[in-house]
């Protein structure tokens, strides 16, 4: 099944965005696009062109963008808001949480240069604390999509889908090994290669990295079971816990803060479901910095080596009975 | 007009018993700033706006009303409920546990007539605009009107909003200002003073207009239709509205301290004996 997973070629997440927000705009005549002066860097060009009349420039007004977003949502329309996932949740915050997730609005909130791998731009923008704020949020979908065809077909998705959703992309171009014209099912793990012995649950860029550390160990004759964790709220907790009741044990990975992440929503599952020992490949309580996004994955302890070395020592661990 | 201007004083009387009666059975909740724009209020949902208590959370083909200072709440569901949204026997509820009324306005419960949750400020302008754009979008004629306060606009997001209504000419949207100068530490001009707030609203592009006495219902109306007329020609319109913090009742009026305090037994009686009633109090169930 690993050797089954093959990279197409690079794309960044944020086109596949793009792409889906056009089809979105085919598909729904009250889908509307704003965007707080990222037009280019949301890859929203495309949309803007196709249907001009349905897309808001907000200027640099964030608080304003989503504000807006909840009255063109009372009025029936499906606003995407569009700018950098900082911008779309730390410094907008108390906006999303009483105009938005409290008042039960049917808003898209897109975010691109999630993470470390937003690069050169350094920590102020790198924002690896949005997956914890927003799945904290009562009624909030969180989505986290692995490469670009993903990131097209979930765009998609969340506009059939009523209610408030976080989108979170990136501006890295990354490996795509998933299917074009995929359907993208809201709340459900895919499991992309069936294992034995360690469940790697993965989300966003780092799923790439997953199956890498994945191929790597069955040289070593491990097997690996890798797990997309495209929707990090709801989250699929029977998904999860079917899998880790067969491996006994598990691997998070994520570019996010440990606090708060995936790894903390995995944690809750099988300590309820069924108690087993997790290793969580993630920021470490730690701010980023600027660099390549390669080598940031690397330093913060991202990588492929990384992942792999976890899944070892979760096998370890299996043998320590407390 | 729909309703005369005595009849109009009539509901306010009632109004002004339902905020301190609501008040006062809560022991919690904002008398001052209610009292404050209760002409105001009376005015928008009796006499000027085209809505429809069945409720319909879109609100196609009506005109719209957002608060954005939420902690006015006990004035909103009096109205509301004399609208015929709710039953008045919930007003009895208000800040209670299990209530559709909450301290502050929110959807969450489905209490009809709101249509966005209010109370951390500043950002009911900027959720009217959007529901401004939508009708415009949608070819609908009707009008989108909103209330902040004069603290409020203390708050950043305030200002984001005034900045995009005129550059996207939203001009079915109608702002009004409860300029009664207080705030919760003390008079505006002494917390963070608000400038020349005319000139202000001015020079971000708006089309502005007084109205010196908002509890005054006749000024209230006039100004309201003056908005109305200014509405349409591409610049939303402000209103800013002297209004008085506790109007109606003699020892709340003109001061900050009846922000967020809550009569108790013999000041309720005080009040009440200020405010005539003229439809019926609302109905409380004795345990």
């Amino acid at each position: 099944m690993l050797d089954q997973i093959i990279s197409s070629g690079k794309k960044a997440t944020r086109d596949g965005f793009g792409e889906g927000l056009l089809e979105v705009g085919k598909q729904y005549p009250q889908a509307i696009a704003l965007t707080a002066d990222l037009l280019g860097s949301l890859k929203m060009n495309a949309f803007v062109k196709a249907f001009p009349e349905r897309f808001i420039q907000v200027g640099i007004s964030e608080a304003n963008m989503m504000g807006v977003a909840a009255g063109l949502a009372t009025a029936g329309k499906i606003p995407f808001t569009g700018t950098f996932a900082n911008f779309s949740t730390g410094r907008v915050y108390d906006q999303i949480r009483q105009s938005i997730a409290y008042s039960e609005k049917n808003v898209k909130i897109c975010a691109s240069h999630a993470g470390l791998t937003l690069g050169e731009d350094g920590a102020t923008h790198q924002i690896l604390e949005d997956i914890g704020m927003m799945r904290m949020l009562p009624g909030m979908t969180v989505i986290c999509p692995c490469d670009a065809n993903q990131t097209k077909a979930a765009t998609i998705a969340i506009a059939a889908y009523h209610g408030p959703v976080y989108l979170r992309f990136g501006r890295p171009s990354w490996p795509v090994f998933t299917p074009e014209n995929q359907t993208f099912e809201i709340g459900r793990i895919q499991i992309l290669s069936p294992g034995a012995d360690v469940s790697i649950f993965a989300t966003g860029h780092l799923v790439w990295n997953a199956i890498e550390a994945a191929r790597q160990l069955a040289l070593d004759g491990i097997s690996c079971e890798v797990i997309n964790v495209h929707t990090i709220k709801p989250l699929d907790e029977a998904g999860i816990a079917a899998s880790v009741r067969k491996t006994r044990c598990a691997v998070s990975a994520e570019e996010h803060q440990r606090n708060g992440g995936l790894g903390d929503a995995i944690a809750q599952v099988l300590a309820r479901h069924c108690p087993a020992p997790l290793e969580t490949v993630a920021v470490n309580d730690t701010f980023g910095e600027s660099g390549l996004p390669e080598a940031l994955l690397e330093k913060y302890g991202l990588g492929i080596q990384h992942i792999a070395a976890a899944a070892r020592i979760a096998i370890q661990r299996k043998k320590i009975t407390l | 007009m729909k309703t005369d201007i005595e009849t109009l004083k009539q509901i306010a009387s009632q109004v002004r018993r339902d905020i301190i009666r609501q008040t006062s059975f809560a022991q919690s909740g904002h008398p001052g700033g209610s009292l404050g724009c209760t002409e105001f209020l009376t005015a928008l949902y009796f006499a000027v706006m085209d809505h429809d208590p069945a409720f319909r959370m879109e609100g196609k083909g009506e005109d719209l009303f957002f608060l954005s200072n939420g902690h006015i709440s006990p004035l909103w569901y009096s109205i509301l409920a004399r609208s015929g949204y709710f039953p008045l026997s919930e007003l009895a509820t208000f800040r209670k546990i299990n209530s559709r009324l909450q301290g502050h306005p929110a959807t969450h419960e489905k209490l009809p007539g709101i249509r966005v949750a209010s109370g951390s400020l500043g950002q009911g302008l900027s959720v009217a605009i959007g529901a401004a754009l939508g009708k415009r979008m949608d070819g609908d004629p009707k009008k989108v009107f909103v209330l902040t306060g004069d603290g409020e606009l203390q708050e950043g997001q305030i200002w984001e909003a005034a900045l995009f209504a005129a550059h996207h000419k939203v001009d079915n949207l109608i702002l009004t200002v409860d300029w009664n100068g207080q705030q919760i530490d003390g008079p505006t001009d002494e917390v963070i003073s608000l400038g020349d707030l005319p000139a202000k609203w001015a020079a971000f592009g708006w089309h502005v207009l007084l109205i010196e006495d908002g509890n005054d219902i006749v000024q209230v109306l006039s100004g309201l239709a003056a908005a109305m007329s200014a509405s349409g020609k591409g610049k939303p319109v402000a209103i800013l509205m002297r209004t008085e913090m506790g109007f109606g009742v003699d020892f709340m009026q003109g001061s900050h301290h009846w922000h967020g305090v809550a009569p108790n037994a013999g000041q309720t009686a005080s009040a009440l004996a200020q405010l005539p009633e003229t439809l019926g109090d609302f109905p409380v169930e004795t345990n």
